[in-house]
């Protein structure tokens, strides 16, 4: 509910209110804060509606003339089908619970990104449309025409939320913003009107397999370059699969974890770990991204994307999937997977070959997240671990919205991080586990036109990072997503100068005990290991 | 009565003002928020306001300017993003003369030429301050740019690695920033 201003507040009141209230005032589009439009090829090779060039700095969108039309109907159907979104539109009392819960709202202070306001931007043209109240008396029932205006105020806002439902856990009927972006976002798509950092990498994802657009030579070269640095590193010879009929386990990772720093030492991390157990399992060149930019467009283009994991599952013949870390990734493969694709009834219940867990959890999806493969692993003491070896370490951990959210997965990396690391670090009670903070970089918006916008989002994060760093002198935040690798190292480099971002399998990997493996001096970044003297190339080794 | 000692005195007046100027800046529901909700983490640009503005003010009474840089950098840091221009963006600090000058307009109707001169004195400090505060700023506007292309590098640099495109000259990361 609103406040109502102390007396000495009300006593300085401005008498020149502005002169349109928030329905009536178009949208300002300010530079870094949104992203450059989808181009016309990345539209055209999706078969998306209305490819065409376009910019977002220009009056004329090159809309279809029947643009409203399209969107009217668009919004007619997704209330048929979704009763979720039904029930969100009608439900909320405006109490104000999720306002200042926003991650944007926090870093902006531009009451549009407040949860509720963003809804109402959808909600105003749902009461018009299909409430009597709304019909008769418009504004004063909360509902407005749908205009050109009103749609642009969608996109700039729209693409404005990450996504990552902090608010609705504070909503008391437990209305959920994502979803409304997301149907927003989808209608939106119905114009061609998405972002090019979507639509680009939707569109390599969906010809090349990833969202790079790396093909599958240098996908396989990637990995394998990773090799010589283990074997610097450690002295061992690992020889991974690709596309190999018949193993038991497919692995499935975002393509960010071999392409992009400091993802690769994730990456290196898979690599040792599977190494050491003589797990039976390939990499695909074909299912070579985890990740799901279609999810950020609508719901059909996420599961064509989507489809290549159960198909690949099913051309090698493997039992079960594994799946590295990922964010979004893992909320669209437990969330979203198995009904859109599935049901995966030519696999096997997950069942680890090391241990003998039977992850019943997956009984019906079949793909298992390395954490719970991982922590089962050191639940069992089947890894030999070393933890002195992360002493200079001092870890504090990020709960990546999706996983931590979207799935609950709250315990799994925390066991995993405290085996190997000596010195654990929580951030305050109301910024991590299901109340964790955004990177401000997620569902798509990691561009680098929107760089003030991400760390304007990344602030609220990045503030509690930066307090146990004075406090505990942490020097490193763990998580398990590969979008958070990429942006969180940004937005704390800004906020935070001195703390770094790592995978969770990096710092198992530097921990991990490898049988034959050389004295260890360095780790996977090839930085000293602490107590380890640095000695010169060209003297003998100690093996 | 000197000017520190009525600094002292009303100094939880000027604070107020001093945040009432900076909170003018954001919409009404905005400042709001940013003055009601205590707690940090909920709220870092309330908290780095209000902690930043008595740091600063306490470093101006007391000359201590050892810890001045980081309670302005606490503040400029987050308005060096949130599209505030330089000018505004470092204007606050000035803001605080005007917060003064209406605590002191009193005992300077009383033409008190002591008064007068450590206020100017004052002022001058506050400008010195303000120009740090400038510096600040740049620095965290190149910094957004550093991190602009840094991003960039790490995002490439194993496939150009991989081309052979790029290439490491000993005793240097290629990678580094």
């Amino acid at each position: 509910m609103a406040k109502l201003p102390k007396p000495e507040e009300l006593g300085k009141i401005d008498y020149t209110p502005p002169s349109t209230g928030w329905m009536d005032t178009p949208v300002e589009f300010k530079p870094g804060y949104f992203c450059n439009a989808a181009k016309e090829k990345n539209l055209a090779g999706l078969h998306m509606p209305n490819a065409r060039t376009w910019s977002v700095k220009d009056e004329d969108w090159k809309l279809p003339d029947n643009w409203k039309e399209i969107i009217m109907e668009g919004l007619r159907e997704r209330l048929e089908k979704y009763r979720s979104l039904r029930i969100f539109m009608d439900i909320c009392v405006r109490c104000g619970a999720c306002a200042d819960k926003c991650h944007f709202f926090i870093g902006t202070g531009d009451p549009k990104n407040m949860p509720v306001l963003r809804a109402e931007l959808l909600r105003s043209v749902y009461r018009k449309e299909y409430t009597t109240a709304g019909k008769i008396l418009g504004k004063f029932a909360g509902a407005r025409e749908m205009t050109i205006d009103v749609l642009k105020e969608w996109w700039y806002y729209f693409f404005q939320c990450t996504e990552c439902r902090r608010c609705s856990v504070f909503c008391p009927y437990g209305i959920d913003q994502a979803e409304i972006t997301i149907v927003g976002r989808e209608l939106l798509n119905l114009l061609g009107l998405n972002i090019d950092w979507i639509m680009g990498p939707a569109n390599a994802c969906y010809h090349k397999g990833n969202h790079l657009g790396i093909e599958p030579h240098t996908f396989k070269s990637s990995i394998e370059f990773f090799l010589d640095d283990i074997k610097t590193i450690t002295g061992i010879d690992i020889e991974p699969s690709f596309n190999r009929k018949g193993a038991e386990i497919l692995f499935v990772t975002p393509s960010g974890d071999v392409f992009a720093d400091p993802g690769t030492y994730t990456a290196m991390g898979y690599l040792m770990l599977f190494h050491e157990l003589g797990l039976d399992y390939t990499w695909s060149t074909y299912a070579s991204e985890g990740g799901n930019f279609g999810f950020f467009t609508n719901n059909e283009l996420a599961k064509k994307l989507n489809a290549k994991i159960y198909a690949e599952a099913k051309r090698l013949g493997v039992k079960w999937i594994l799946g590295g870390e990922c964010g979004h990734m893992w909320r669209v493969l437990s969330q979203y997977m198995d009904t859109w694709n599935g049901p995966a009834d030519f696999l096997e219940v997950p069942k680890s070959p090391i241990t003998g867990t039977v992850f019943e959890n997956a009984r019906s999806m079949k793909m298992v997240h390395i954490t719970e493969f991982t922590a089962d692993l050191m639940k069992h003491n089947k890894l030999k671990l070393d933890p002195s070896r992360n002493d200079d370490v001092r870890l504090t951990w990020h709960d990546s919205c999706n996983t931590a959210r979207g799935m609950g997965l709250l315990e799994e990396p925390r066991y995993i991080a405290k085996q190997v690391c000596n010195n654990f670090f929580e951030m305050p009670e109301n910024t991590i586990r299901e109340k964790t903070f955004c990177c401000g970089s997620g569902s798509g918006l990691n561009a680098s036109e929107n760089m003030d916008m991400r760390l304007k989002g990344g602030l609220p994060r990045a503030n509690a990072v930066k307090y146990v760093h004075e406090k505990h002198g942490v020097n490193t935040v763990g998580n398990v997503c590969a979008i958070d690798r990429a942006t969180l190292t940004t937005a704390i480099d800004y906020w935070s100068p001195g703390v770094r971002v790592s995978g969770l399998h990096e710092l198992v990997a530097n921990a991990l005990v490898m049988k034959g493996e050389k004295t260890r001096r360095t780790n996977l970044r090839f930085e000293p290991l602490p107590g380890v003297e640095q000695v010169d190339d060209d003297q003998p080794e100690e093996e | 009565m000197k000017l520190d000692q009525i600094l002292e005195k009303n100094k939880a007046v000027i604070l107020q003002g001093w945040v009432e100027i900076i909170l003018k800046a954001y919409p009404d529901e905005t400042s709001r928020f940013i003055k009601s909700r205590k707690d940090r983490f909920d709220n870092p640009v309330g908290h780095a306001i209000s902690t930043g503005v008595e740091g600063i003010f306490n470093c101006l009474v007391e000359g201590g300017n050892e810890r001045i840089a980081s309670f302005i950098d606490d503040i400029i840091r987050i308005r060096a993003v949130q599209d505030f221009r330089p000018g505004q963006a470092v204007g606050f600090m000035f803001q605080l003369k005007s917060v003064i000058r209406d605590v002191v307009a009193d005992d300077l109707a009383r033409q008190d030429a002591g008064l007068v001169r450590e206020l100017l004195e004052f002022e001058s400090r506050i400008d010195e301050q303000a120009k740090l505060a400038f510096d600040i700023y740049m620095k965290c506007r190149e910094r957004l740019y550093e991190l602009k292309t840094d991003e960039f590098k790490r995002n490439t640099f194993r496939l150009l690695q991989q081309a052979n495109l790029i290439c490491e000259v000993e005793g240097q990361d290629a990678s580094a920033n």
